[in-house]
């Protein structure tokens, strides 16, 4: 049998999402993002929900994702993306609406709303994806980012605090990295929150079998913020090929951000 | 051998030949192509179709969306 005999579309078992318009991604080779877009088109397709459902776009890497999606979409003010979504979900409850945020917007420019979204427990799921670092201008340091990691702005590794000897010991210098996700799973406000990676198959479908379930945790009304925080990639930032950069990320980033539901249905997961 | 035989077509002119898709492979059936896109991309390609089983590995953890897979039972 050959391949032209297997490639017929009675044979088809699995192909990019019809909710995904035709226009390429501007992403990196490589970049979490696509995955991640692939996989909430396909929780839409498959939820039927794509006519009721409203998206909210950041800035950032992600900032034109209304051009990749067939739903209607929102592009907020810089980590304003929870603000927004909480107006569109009071203004319509029917609507399904979901937040599209990276570590720079909703961890350090964005963190009073995301704090503040969480605590009033708005019925909204938000996506949070995690690299570590600032992607769209050019590599800074994030609040997210690694202790020791190099960036544009601690070319010498992050430190969170001083070295000894400089005159200034024990004061802290760029911070520690932020678990935002640990941050908000505390709040009573949120139902659902768990973590996330897409850097291989087996963790693609544990993923979206999580933005599933915090889509229809939505729908079925269970008051609360759903939050599902993916760890990515960054390779053109992390300066390493898309391969070498997955392998770094399981190797750095899931020590530091472990895997795993945090709280399902408004209690936390004992560990 | 298997049960299942299968192929994927890849849109190579939106490729950009990452390698994501080919280290994901269980049958290490794909490979990037010596040629390049429109876009200056080693585009993905299947290197050896005879090993494939159509698992949609691939096409799971394409960034671009790219990879379609079909799969025939013998």
């Amino acid at each position: 049998m050959t391949v032209e005999d297997i490639i017929k579309p009675e044979n088809l078992v699995y192909e990019k999402s019809k909710l995904l318009t035709s226009k390429p991604f501007h992403y990196c080779p490589g970049c979490g993002h696509g995955t991640i877009h692939r996989i909430i088109a396909e929780v839409i397709e498959e939820l039927g929900i794509d006519e009721k459902t409203i998206g909210v776009s950041p800035v950032g890497c992600s900032v034109m994702a209304y051009d990749y999606f067939d739903v209607d979409f929102i592009e907020a003010a810089h980590g304003r993306a929870t603000a927004c979504a909480t107006g569109i979900k009071r203004v319509w409850p029917d609507k399904v609406v979901f937040s599209y945020q990276g570590d720079g917007d909703l961890a350090a420019i964005g963190t009073c709303e995301t704090i503040h979204t969480c605590n009033r427990g708005e019925n909204i799921t938000m996506i949070f994806v995690n690299n570590g670092i600032y992607g769209m201008t050019g590599g800074q340091m994030a609040p997210t980012t690694l202790e020791g990691m190099k960036t544009a702005t601690t070319p010498y590794g992050r430190k969170a605090t001083l070295p000894a000897g400089a005159g200034f010991d024990g004061i802290p210098n760029n911070g520690y990295p932020l678990h935002i996700t640990e941050l908000i799973a505390r709040l009573p406000g949120t139902k659902y929150v768990t973590r996330q990676a897409v850097y291989d198959p087996a963790h693609v479908r544990k993923a979206k079998a999580a933005i599933k379930k915090a889509f229809e945790n939505q729908i079925n009304g269970k008051s609360g913020v759903n939050f599902v925080e993916i760890v990515s990639n960054c390779n053109s930032n992390w300066k390493m090929d898309p391969v070498k950069a997955n392998q770094w990320l399981v190797e750095n980033m899931l020590p530091e951000y472990p895997l795993g539901d945090i709280k399902v249905d408004g209690k936390l997961v004992e560990k | 051998m298997a049960g299942f035989k299968g192929a994927v077509s890849v849109d190579t002119e939106r490729c950009k030949g990452c390698g994501v898709c080919v280290v994901n492979c269980p049958m290490q059936v794909l490979g990037l192509a010596k040629e390049v896109n429109g876009k200056g991309y080693n585009y993905a390609y299947m290197a050896e179709p005879d090993k494939c089983i159509g698992c949609a590995s691939c096409g799971i953890v394409c960034p671009d969306g790219v990879i379609s897979v079909y799969k025939v039972k013998l």
